[in-house]
């Protein structure tokens, strides 16, 4: 192997990535004086945080009536009873906390005629536990409020003079022997240092793996990092296989148009013209939950009723909402439009079809975000030094479909809630761990083994392989078949991977050798959602199964946990869902009987 | 007598052409800028030759296509592919631009690719950006407040809102800054258009209460003053967003707090 030269430093916190959660942890920690780093592959306002769009989830009512446990139970239901409620429960009282504060640090909002945050209507969101008309919950920077929060978290933190190491990229966590996590090891882009980060804790906060799938809106960088660390250090990953289907993609090009759209009174036709939601949720319609609006597109098409040449995909109807609608609050996807698709929203429909944009899964913790390493007797046990928040987490949240604006809300409080518990059990006076230098020796040695990799597969054939893999084999609608297939198909992928080609040497900026690395990230994330969706023989939000149409509470109520060897062998595990809130009904919690699972109706 | 020289690694050399894929009919010429900081070569143009017929419509389809199917080691930022993370900024056929949203048809002829002009460059498209990084943290880009704060949110008036349009959705891609004769002079002390937009962004914001001290911070033969509207920020802004105009707002406020 080169010798590689590492640079130490020492750091209460290591926070790994700077998007929506990444920076609201560092932020929060600190702000109670832990030494801070905060680690990005990309510069903090490139992550993909930016690129959201249609609002963060908030009970603050100021368009009607509206209160937190409305949002719990729609949380619940739209997790298709996955969720854990205790996080639920926490993230959604927290939520306009959360929000009244990203206004103090200075989001530009848009307002209501009476000054207060705009708040607009989104999928799944409800009133009267799902007995009332669809509420405005989402709190909006007309159709850019990813972008507009995360330019404002980041000046935030610079405010809070949060210490970036930026175009670092994190090869692996450092693991005690004992299971702990001590740091991480990155590899910085403009020189080609590599850099060994001490820490008392680590916080994962990398983001999804979009980019396993060949049509997605995510980032070419969404690359599911955090992912494959955990895999690599032996944790598992929980319910990957719960990938959510956004229904509207730009058909072809794959960018995002949100579902603000149809929160503003836009609507999805098919070739004959028919809003065909009305037929598949009678009371919601195009406000239904996403994984059930991306099923109801894709059997729209499936029966020949597509529109388009090909007859492959659908309309996204929005020229009939007043222009001036159109220029305040959803200027961006008008430009989205015009550019992609070469569609002018004011007078035509916008071509979409559902496109892979969240993973519900992650890494699993609890509502503090401390990261969950099961074991027979403790299916809660806690993985000292380590930390996720964000998408590359599973809190669980999300369960078995996100809500829209729930994302932008998870980002946020559980950023933060990670700094809350790392104030109370870190001992700023306590040394660094010590670093182990056989363990670091083993990663660089990956690094180097990768670096000088002259297989016979380019990079980016295999990330091609692997995207159609997966578009094929477990996209919206999947069977036995498609699903074996698919375990065959990602695991041959997987054998590949030793037999890759890198024809870049270089240390500083070789972009060949970190899509490489990331490739191996994606590849992790591919694995489990494969072989989670092969094992899961239940319908549940995000994973439709013809072959088994229902949901099975009796036995799939509960989270899969996927490890991966480095030999390929996945082994699937489980661990009971969170049924109870934090608080009880007399406490001024929800009524339980609210949230029993019942048949998922929009 | 003074002799001049050009810094190093300021002369381009031709560089490498690379073979055109066989059997294609609709091909494109495509000229890259590339320098590897470890040769110790001077920075050269490579040529490649891309199949449009089956490529994506915007330049940075054509750099991906390259790099995934000709040569793995061009470098290049890229990442959201929709216009809203600043990533690829380059200079096309002139024009400094985001790849994404930069449709190959609209170049006549070869399609042209340097890097942001006048910056220290890292590797190939790369250019280093740490010092217009720190030019955006000087202007304190996040809200200053002074009252108690209330409880819920600071209203806003919806007319008052609007003021930060065509200033909050600036991308920070450094199109602007990297295209202006005065910070390419001056770069080190002048802030730029980029910087001063969203110094402008937050001046103009309602909710703020640090006007006066943003205002004095500004207050500099260098930081503000070097804009002399040439306003090559204002054509070149991938995102439609006028500079030129935050800076003139900027310069007028100045003048209305003395007389």
């Amino acid at each position: 192997m080169a010798a590689y030269e590492l640079i130490d430093h020492d750091y209460d916190v290591v926070v790994v990535g700077a998007g929506g959660a990444g920076l609201r942890a560092t932020l929060g920690m600190a702000e109670q004086g832990l030494r801070t780093a905060c680690v990005t592959k990309v510069f903090p306002t490139r992550s993909h945080t930016v690129a959201a769009q249609g609002g963060i989830a908030a009970s603050l009512g100021n368009m009607g009536p509206d209160n937190w446990k409305w949002h719990m139970y729609d949380t619940i239901k739209g997790s298709d009873w996955l969720g854990d409620n205790d996080t639920i429960e926490y993230v959604t009282r927290e939520a306009p906390r959360a929000v009244y504060e990203l206004e103090h640090y200075g989001v530009p909002f848009s307002r209501t005629e009476d000054g207060k945050i705009y708040q607009r209507p989104f999928g799944g969101h409800t009133s009267e536990f799902g007995e009332g008309p669809a509420t405005s919950r989402a709190c909006a920077a007309a159709d850019r409020t990813g972008h507009a929060m995360l330019h404002t978290l980041y000046g935030q933190s610079l405010k809070h003079n949060a210490e970036f190491y930026i175009e670092y990229f994190a090869l692996d966590l450092i693991m005690s022997d004992s299971g702990a996590c001590e740091g991480i090891i990155a590899w910085k882009l403009d020189d080609g240092t590599m850099h060994r980060f001490n820490a008392k804790m680590v916080v994962l906060a990398t983001g999804g793996a979009g980019r396993t799938y060949f049509s997605a809106t995510s980032a070419h960088t969404c690359t599911g990092d955090g992912g494959g660390m955990a895999v690599r250090a032996g944790l598992p990953l929980q319910d990957m296989e719960f990938v959510q289907f956004h229904p509207t993609g730009i058909y072809g090009a794959g960018m995002l148009i949100t579902e603000g759209v149809r929160g503003e009174g836009g609507y999805l036709t098919n070739s004959e013209g028919e809003r065909f939601m009305e037929r598949y949720a009678p009371t919601y319609k195009d406000l239904a939950s996403r994984d059930v609006v991306s099923r109801c597109m894709t059997l729209e098409i499936r029966e020949g009723r597509g529109v388009g040449p090909k007859k492959d995909h659908i309309f996204l109807n929005l020229s009939h909402l007043p222009p001036d609608v159109i220029h305040e609050r959803l200027p961006g996807i008008a430009e989205s439009a015009r550019i992609f698709a070469g569609v002018d929203v004011t007078r035509e429909p916008i071509p979409v079809l559902p496109t892979c944009h969240y993973n519900m899964g992650g890494i699993p913790t609890n509502y503090w975000g401390e990261v969950l390493n099961p074991t027979k007797d403790d299916p809660d046990a806690v993985v000292p030094g380590l930390m996720a928040a964000g998408e590359s987490a599973s809190a669980s949240l999300h369960g078995a479909n996100r809500l829209g604006t729930n994302s932008l809300l998870d980002l946020v409080v559980m950023g933060r809630a990670t700094s809350i518990r790392a104030g109370e059990i870190i001992d700023k006076k306590a040394p660094c761990p010590e670093p182990d230098q056989a363990k670091s020796d083993a990663i660089l040695e990956r690094f180097d083994r990768i670096r000088n990799a002259s297989g016979s597969h380019t990079t980016s054939d295999l990330r091609l392989e692997m995207q159609h893999t997966m578009q094929n084999d477990a996209a919206v609608f999947r069977t036995q078949q498609s699903l074996g297939d698919g375990c065959t198909a990602i695991k041959a992928v997987w054998d590949k991977l030793s037999d890759v080609k890198v024809t870049d040497r270089s240390l500083v900026w070789n972009s060949d050798l970190m899509e490489t690395l990331e490739l191996e990230n994606l590849m992790a994330n591919a694995m489990t959602i494969m072989y989670g969706a092969e094992a899961r023989k239940e319908s549940r939000g995000a994973q439709a199964r013809e072959d088994f149409p229902d949901r099975d509470d009796k036995n799939w109520r509960k989270h899969t946990l996927a490890t991966v060897d480095q030999s390929g062998a996945v082994t699937l595990t489980y661990r009971p869902v969170h049924v109870k809130p934090l608080t009880t009904f007399k406490e001024g919690g929800i009524d339980v009987k609210k949230i029993a699972p019942k048949v998922r109706v929009y | 007598m003074v002799q001049l020289t050009l810094p190093k690694n300021s002369r381009m050399v031709t560089g490498k052409t690379w073979p055109a894929p066989e059997g294609a009919t609709n091909l494109r010429k495509v000229k890259v800028y590339r320098w590897n900081p470890d040769d110790g070569q001077n920075p050269s143009v490579d040529t490649y030759f891309v199949d449009m017929d089956h490529c994506g419509p915007m330049v940075l389809d054509v750099l991906i296509k390259i790099k995934n199917e000709i040569d793995p080691t061009l470098t290049f930022r890229r990442s959201c592919r929709e216009g809203i993370c600043g990533s690829c900024a380059m200079n096309i056929d002139g024009i400094n631009t985001l790849a994404c949203i930069y449709g190959a048809d609209e170049i006549k002829g070869d399609i042209k690719i340097y890097p942001l002009p006048h910056m220290p460059v890292v590797k190939d498209l790369i250019p280093d950006l740490t010092h217009f990084y720190a030019q955006h943290a000087s202007i304190m880009p996040w809200l200053e407040t002074k009252t108690n704060r209330p409880v819920e949110e600071w209203k806003q008036s919806i007319e008052d809102r609007s003021k930060l349009d065509g200033l909050y959705e600036c991308v920070m891609c450094a199109c602007c800054s990297t295209s202006c004769p005065s910070y390419w002079w001056n770069g080190d002390r002048y802030l730029g258009p980029a910087a001063l937009l969203h110094a402008y962004r937050w001046i103009i914001d309602t909710r703020d209460e640090a006007t006066g001290e943003r205002l004095d911070e500004l207050e500099d033969p260098f930081k503000l003053y070097r804009c002399h509207t040439i306003m090559n920020c204002a054509k070149t802004c991938p995102k439609g967003l006028n500079p030129a105009k935050a800076i003139s707002e900027i310069k007028k406020m100045m003048v209305e707090r003395v007389v």
